[in-house]
């Protein structure tokens, strides 16, 4: 009876469960889910691949600490986002990115991307994105010299890959070649290849298995549905597609065009990524098209052979707008 | 054919800790405290004073105005005293302390026992469940006298009772659906035919399949009652989800179900329509699951009303040392109370004993806009903007997002990641529309 009346009981408003997601839960299965990529890109790239995600991963970290405390921000590294970008922009990279334009970049994604907008849940961009076009418009040589993929199959064909010269790089990326020479320039297996990863193009991109892997543990997880990644890749899928069985000679066809360049990165990782995108779910749909439509008409007529950054970052600027269109339906207004 | 609605959440269940055990009555202690205010409406007038003699079921209050109830003493014995107390919502409240005598002496002259209640009419019917001081005993303590009287332009052709019981931890429900499912099923017969209903059809979520097939079984005796598998998925159990899922109709803004043609009741409500009815049995007891991670014995118990929280604690074996927060309802729902001398009401389905692993964290960071409130709203509602918006008190922007639809089922605050209370503000929000609001 004394002991009883000694307990001293919690107060708090209901619910009085709460599911076990958080921020750095959600996080952390992103990472992990991009982990087949990086096992490619270091599988094809070696010790470069490293090198890369970890300057890039540091100086995300390191810049959004010392952004938060510039700004008296309350230092919030802990929730991973930070790691996220940075994972983000060096698998955006090519094997030949020298160190100081991953550090440039980085801090274009955080601090112009990320903190000063108020940090994670206030910017408008997706972060990665933001240093990735930049470094593409400011660094258009270094951004674009591309290595052939080379597999790793001992320890000296790693450690040799560090060894990379500049002048030694004339290689083309799918979409490239295709913008170059057209469609009849493209190997006979390109298809197979881009499935595993055996093309040229940024470090993360060049596998569409790995990253169909990732996107089906995030699906898996519950962090992203299928609304943003298949509209976005229908579309593009669709569009492609009229343009080529009009004129197969001068287009490509849809499967290759899903399948290169950083279509799938982009519908599957940085198109989803929470902030910058939708919130209701007519709206994830729409962004979606946005996205894939945009993409399309910048790789069949635009300058740039690819165009996946570009058009999240456009539909990114519209989100509001969309959010404040597809409001749900009122309960009860509808028969 | 398993029917649902769009949104909601599944938080893990916890109803294996006392879904086999069988309701057992609760030993009745030497003193009970019966507040006169346990449900939705006017405080009841108490009808005895000091040293009066009560039996069991004796009336002790009276209703003090139309939506109000009767309350009659769940003991025998003498009434000590009328005091103050103050009830969860912190409003104080007449309750009276009658001593047990123990000799279970029961009050016959309240209600009669009618085994032809076929032969009553509807004024009877509806006098008797109000005699009863029967409310609605899923948590809302509705009085159901009034439900059960819609105005005359309301025609009702459905009645559905609820066995959704989607709340984690409580199975007192599924028991009751289990162990009484002739009972439930005449109360919902009798409540059929005070609205003229032509269908009954009870709600159960498929995670309770001995109560689905038992009620199934007694159904099939009746053509026009059915049983309806429902998503086992919360709130599943909220009124005007279980029509939707159910009967395809959303109940309008603003509106109740007899708008969409519909009464909906508890089936714990229907069984004690039944015992009144049928049996002359007031409403002096109930059915409420004892649950929780801090007791040894957790168990589906019928205690009487006015029996306090302390006197049950020893029974279920709390744990002193892992108890760190007390639940009257399902943990979704319920509140949160500060004190064990508490008395059981009508309302109370559920007693929860909890540890620490439900401590509230109060730390929250910046909505990182992934949406999952959105989708999980069962009100089609932006809980992230309303949450948002209601703490910065923009009480025009909230009345234009339809606030007040909300049914406070707290799927938003559980999903959120970034942990931000989003019902807490909400409610709030809610309450400044009321006061300030301008919107019809």
């Amino acid at each position: 009876m004394e002991q009883k009346n000694k307990v001293l009981l919690e107060i708090s408003p209901a619910p009085h469960i709460h599911s076990k997601d958080t921020v750095q839960s959600i996080m952390l299965d992103v990472i992990i889910a991009l982990m087949p990529a990086v096992a490619i890109a270091v599988f094809y790239f070696g010790i470069n691949a490293i090198r890369i995600i970890l300057v890039s991963i540091i100086s995300c970290v390191l810049f959004e600490l010392l952004v938060s405390k510039l700004l008296s921000q309350k230092i919030k590294i802990k929730d991973l986002s930070a790691v996220v970008t940075g994972l983000l922009l060096a698998l955006n990279l090519s094997a030949t990115a020298p160190n100081w334009l991953i550090i440039i970049g980085a801090f274009v994604a955080i601090a112009i991307g990320k903190q000063i907008f108020g940090g994670i849940g206030y910017n408008i961009f997706n972060p990665a994105l933001v240093g990735r076009v930049f470094l593409l418009i400011a660094f258009p040589v270094e951004m674009t010299s591309w290595v052939p993929p080379n597999p790793v199959i001992n320890l000296k064909s790693f450690m040799t890959l560090k060894q990379l010269e500049p002048d030694a790089i004339s290689y083309a990326t799918p979409l490239a070649i295709l913008k170059g020479k057209g469609p009849s320039a493209l190997p006979d297996n390109i298809h197979l290849d881009a499935f595993f990863g055996n093309i040229g193009g940024c470090i993360g991109e060049i596998s569409a298995l790995a990253l169909i892997i990732g996107g089906l543990y995030l699906l898996y997880k519950g962090h992203i549905s299928l609304r943003i990644p298949l509209s976005f890749i229908l579309t593009t899928f669709i569009i492609t597609g009229i343009f080529w069985a009009y004129k197969p000679t001068n287009y490509a066809d849809p499967l290759f065009h899903i399948l290169t360049g950083g279509l799938l990165l982009g519908a599957i990782f940085m198109a989803t990524d929470m902030v910058t995108s939708p919130s209701t779910e007519t709206g994830m749909i729409i962004f979606g098209i946005g996205c894939g439509f945009i993409t399309a008409i910048i790789r069949l007529f635009g300058a740039y052979p690819e165009g996946v950054s570009f058009s999240i970052l456009i539909m990114n600027g519209l989100v509001p707008l969309i959010d404040k269109l597809t409001k749900p339906k009122r309960f009860g207004l509808q028969k | 054919m398993i029917f649902t609605f769009k949104g909601g959440i599944h938080p893990s269940e916890n109803k294996y800790l006392t879904e086999e055990k069988k309701i057992i009555n609760f030993p009745t202690p030497e003193k009970v405290y019966i507040p006169l205010l346990q449900h939705i409406g006017s405080p009841s007038k108490p009808t005895v004073k000091k040293g009066d003699y009560v039996k069991i079921g004796s009336i002790i209050g009276e209703p003090s105005a139309y939506i109000s109830s009767y309350i009659h003493s769940s003991v025998s014995g003498s009434v000590i005293d009328i005091i103050k107390t103050e009830n969860i919502f912190g409003r104080s409240i007449d309750t009276v302390i009658i001593e047990n005598d123990k000799k279970e002496e029961i009050d016959e002259n309240v209600l009669q026992k009618n085994t032809e209640w076929e032969k009553l009419n509807n004024d009877e019917l509806i006098e008797i469940i109000k005699k009863a001081g029967i409310v609605g005993l899923g948590g809302a303590t509705f009085p159901t006298f009034v439900k059960l009287s819609p105005p005359p332009d309301k025609k009702i052709d459905t009645v559905i009772l609820n066995g959704g019981e989607c709340e984690p931890f409580l199975t007192i429900d599924d028991r009751l659906m289990q162990e009484e499912p002739e009972k439930i099923i005449k109360g919902l017969l009798i409540i059929m035919k005070i609205l003229q209903a032509k269908k009954g059809i009870i709600g159960i979520e498929n995670n309770k399949k001995s109560a689905i097939k038992i009620m199934k079984n007694e159904a099939k005796k009746y053509s026009n009652i059915e049983v309806c598998v429902l998503k086992a998925k919360y709130p599943q159990g909220a009124e005007k989800q279980l029509i939707d899922a159910i009967l395809k109709r959303q109940v309008p803004p603003n509106g109740l179900p007899m708008d969409v043609g519909v009464v909906v009741n508890n089936v714990g409500t229907a069984k004690a329509i039944a015992d009144a009815v049928i049996d002359g049995r007031p409403l002096i007891e109930r059915g409420v699951t004892v649950s929780g991670d801090a007791l040894s014995n957790p168990q589906n118990l019928k205690i009487k009303i006015g029996v306090l929280i302390s006197n049950i604690a020893d029974f279920v074996g709390v744990d002193f040392n892992k108890f760190k927060k007390l639940i009257l309802g399902g943990p979704m729902m319920g509140t949160a109370i500060s004190s064990l001398e508490m008395p059981i009401t009508k309302g109370v389905s559920g007693i929860l004993f909890l540890s620490d692993k439900y401590s509230n964290k109060t730390e929250y960071d910046a909505c990182i806009r992934c949406g999952r409130c959105v989708s999980v709203c069962p009100m089609h509602l932006l809980p992230n903007e309303l949450g948002l918006l209601s703490s910065k008190r923009k009480i025009e922007l909230i009345d234009e997002l339809n606030i007040v639809d909300c049914i406070e089922c707290g799927s938003c605050s559980y999903i959120c990641p970034a942990n931000r209370p989003l019902l807490q503000w909400i409610k709030i929000g809610k309450a400044e529309v009321r006061e300030f609001g301008t919107k019809k």
